[in-house]
């Protein structure tokens, strides 16, 4: 019983400071080595992504008619905001509903980009869009005028809540 | 030993390292790096990281950076994606982002603190020397708010790198630091034990074991430090400090089925067999999967068998081998669950990324394992590690599912779009290219317009505004000159001088209407330019409409095949890695499983002899009543 005894002391000792020594039958190079993998094939996906993101911008909105819609809270609101739905020129472009994560990102100063489309050059309807008008963006290569187009459809985007465009 | 606890304490704080430091700027100017910290502050590192991919080569392409928006954030979003890969687990790239931002043109102060994330990545890497290297690079001042971090990690460096002497030292100054109470107290008389200052270092794991802090991290650290200390004292036959340290363990802490077992047996070596049973019965109604819990339940008969209550040692030896075997059944089944690879499959359910509990709460679903074992595998690093990159796996291979899905329909958009415009476009061009001579020519007739009008203005010239009608005039009184001169007739005085007198009266009205006539043909060139302008933004609307057209389905087959290899190509290599990945987790989970069953195992046959021992003693004790009554 007492051989017993000492065992189960030592017991206590080897189940107070056993917290990382489970893992180590699955050896330690192995986990490192596992793990660089992973970390490469995240750089490479990740590369994946961005030619994606180019590819789609130009395939989807080109730049001469690409219109992106931005929602951000101006510092210190304390409403909560459930759902935003944008129309463009009458017709539904996007409907949001806002998830805790999501209210506590834009709480924290992150821009949502709630919608990219098309759109026609000419005046829109200024519920959704204040003035979108392409041709006095300054076009002079592709990324600036995309820039420019940015610029220009969020125009309303920091004024106080809620914005006429949003209903 | 001790080792370990280091590691325990490294553990903590590199959780909380999981959430990048970037915050959003005060005055945001782009609304795309506004996006990537909208998606950093969820946590959602890929779509952060991939956003500010997409935009920091964009930016770098421009003629003139400076006119784009992202200029005036450019230094934080370079930072910043450092920052979101370390967050990402991406701990290479991370070191040569930052790296790079160390190497730029920067302030003193936020080279050093690059360098301080650089030597926390080297750090939580397990790379001890490397950040040693780092952290001694950093020469003069540091951010005010990373001044007490930067010590502590200094501090944790020399340790791993067992410069403990060192490391007490910057521990020392550290005591005064609020926000790292109780880890520096803890840390110092772990670096003093090391140092062989074990007199001193007790005293700081004591002091540290007796803070008052309602703050939940502070807690943690004082119980574990109490645990530290009463298991030393323990295996150093200290009974009695022991116990009055374990005692200090919260009983609602995650330490405390540890430090109740071993105050029991603190009792129980000083033959104190009553008093160990307090804290053993308060164990025994615990979760019955912990180790210290099924401990408890072979330590508690032993205790009342050693107070010859035998018939109730036995009875509860006997309740003990039942549940050890119930818990072996279970083990057996998780086992069994795991290799069939239910574990996995309800590691990448949707739940866990609601509640970060959910692996725990996996053991409520049928046909997974039982959890509760688990417990301590899966707070343990390199568990967490490869269960994040498993996660990270299957997020990665549900996106190249999906962008798979978006080339097919990339590629059947662009079909679409060639169907429609290639039997237009022949039309349209013939109409356009008739158009454009028509143009052309109006054009140069406008512009020798002008070139005669500039003319003018330095050698006037009133014939070239003579009207429609007065050049006829003119042309018919030539035809009349002429007649008479080709008759041979003599010309009648009268009509010569009518003749002279109506080109005279042309004459007069060309000369003297000149300088209105000009003014009405500059305003009419004005007007010519306004309509010509008009044209001329029709027609090149109307060239980038035709170039988008093109645009929109040529150019395309290289890129998408391109895509399409890369995509396959990571597929494959994300499933692979995977399964590597899934059989690690799967190997570690069983081990464990099977350590723990070994373990019930033995405690069975323990549970059996001390069962057959007590009833032994019992009716041996019955016996020896009879005889002497």
């Amino acid at each position: 019983m007492l051989y017993w005894l000492r065992g189960v002391i030592l017991g206590i000792s080897v189940l107070v400071l056993s917290f990382a020594a489970y893992a180590q039958e699955v050896s330690r190079e192995q986990i490192k080595g596992l793990d660089e993998q992973v970390q490469e094939i995240k750089s490479d996906v990740l590369g994946i992504a961005a030619e994606l993101n180019q590819l789609e911008e130009k395939l989807l909105y080109p730049s001469n008619t690409q219109v992106a819609i931005f929602v951000s809270l101006a510092s210190g609101e304390t409403f909560r905001l459930d759902s935003v739905e944008i129309q463009l020129d009458g017709k539904q472009g996007a409907h949001h509903l806002y998830t805790f994560k999501e209210l506590e990102a834009l709480q924290k100063g992150g821009v949502q980009r709630i919608y990219t489309g098309n759109i026609r050059t000419g005046e829109h309807d200024r519920r959704c869009l204040s003035s979108v008008n392409l041709r006095e963006a300054p076009i002079s290569g592709i990324r600036r005028a995309s820039r420019s187009i940015r610029m220009w459809a969020p125009r309303w985007w920091k004024y106080p809540w809620p914005p006429k465009a949003l209903r | 030993m001790y080792r370990l606890f280091v590691s325990l304490t490294i553990l903590i704080f590199a959780a909380s390292s999981a959430a990048a430091g970037t915050s959003a700027p005060k005055e945001l100017k782009d609304l795309y790096f506004g996006e990537a910290l909208y998606y950093s502050f969820q946590g959602d590192w890929f779509d952060t990281i991939a956003r500010l991919d997409t935009e920091l080569p964009q930016h770098y392409e421009l003629d003139e950076p400076e006119l784009d928006s992202l200029y005036y954030h450019i230094n934080q979003a370079e930072f910043a994606v450092g920052d979101f890969e370390l967050a990402y687990r991406m701990h290479r790239r991370a070191g040569r982002a930052i790296t790079a931002v160390i190497e730029g043109n920067v302030e003193e102060q936020v080279r050093n603190e690059a360098i301080f994330r650089l030597a926390r990545i080297y750090f939580q890497k397990d790379q001890p020397v490397n950040a040693l290297y780092a952290v001694e690079r950093i020469r003069g001042g540091v951010p005010p708010q990373i001044r007490d971090d930067l010590a502590f990690l200094r501090a944790q460096i020399f340790m791993a790198n067992g410069r403990f002497a060192e490391a007490a030292r910057i521990l020392r100054d550290l005591q005064a630091a609020e926000s790292l109470e109780g880890f520096s107290t803890y840390n110092l008389g772990i670096a003093l034990l090391k140092d062989g200052e074990e007199l001193e270092g007790r005293q700081y794991l004591d002091r540290t074991g007796r803070i008052n802090s309602s703050d939940d991290l502070t807690l943690a650290i004082k119980d574990k430090s109490n645990l530290v200390l009463g298991s030393k004292l323990l295996k150093e036959k200290k009974f009695e400090g022991a116990k009055q340290v374990l005692d200090r363990v919260r009983l609602n802490g995650p330490f405390s089925n540890r430090a109740l077992l071993g105050s029991g047996w603190a009792d129980v070596f000083q033959g104190r067999f009553e008093r160990a049973l307090v804290p053993w019965c308060v164990l025994v109604t615990r979760e019955v999967t912990d180790a210290s819990v099924q401990e408890a339940m072979l330590a508690v008969p032993y205790a009342y068998g050693k107070l010859n209550v035998h018939s109730k040692a036995a009875v509860m030896y006997g309740s003990a081998l039942e549940k050890f075997g119930t818990e072996i059944d279970k083990l057996g089944a998780s086992i069994k669950s795991i290799r069939e690879g239910y574990f996995l499959r309800a590691l990448v359910r949707e739940e866990l990324k609601q509640d970060a509990n959910w692996v725990v709460k996996l053991r409520k679903l049928p046909q997974t394992p039982e959890t509760y074992y688990l417990l301590e595998l899966m707070a343990s690093h390199d568990f967490q590690e490869s269960l994040k990159n498993y996660l990270d796996l299957e997020e990665l291979r549900k996106r190249l599912e999906a962008w798979q899905g978006d080339l097919d329909a990339f590629e059947e958009i662009i079909e679409q779009r060639r169907a429609y415009y290639e039997p237009l476009l022949p039309a349209i061009d013939r109409e356009f290219r008739r158009l454009d001579s028509q143009m052309r020519l109006r054009l140069e007739q406008r512009d020798r317009i002008e070139k005669r009008l500039k003319a003018m203005l330095v050698a006037p010239r009133p014939d070239y505004l003579a009207t429609s009608k007065e050049r006829i005039i003119s042309e018919q009184i030539v035809q009349l000159e002429q007649k008479l001169t080709a008759s041979g007739t003599a010309v009648l005085s009268g009509i010569d001088v009518r003749i002279k007198r109506l080109r005279g009266v042309l004459h007069w009205n060309i000369y003297t209407e000149y300088d209105q006539r000009f003014t009405e043909v500059h305003k009419h060139l004005r007007d010519l330019n306004h309509v010509v302008d008009r044209l001329k933004r029709q027609y090149a609307a109307f060239v980038r409409t035709r170039q988008a057209a093109t645009q929109s389905y040529e150019g395309y087959d290289d890129v998408i095949r391109r895509q399409r290899f890369l995509i396959r190509e990571a597929r494959e290599k994300v499933g692979e890695l995977m399964a590597r990945q899934g059989h690690m987790l799967e190997t570690m989970a069983v081990n464990e499983l099977t350590r723990r069953r070994e373990r019930l195992a033995e405690f069975q046959i323990k549970a059996r002899f001390g069962m057959a021992e007590s009833y032994d003693r019992a009716t041996r004790a019955q016996t020896q009543d009879k005889v002497s009554r």
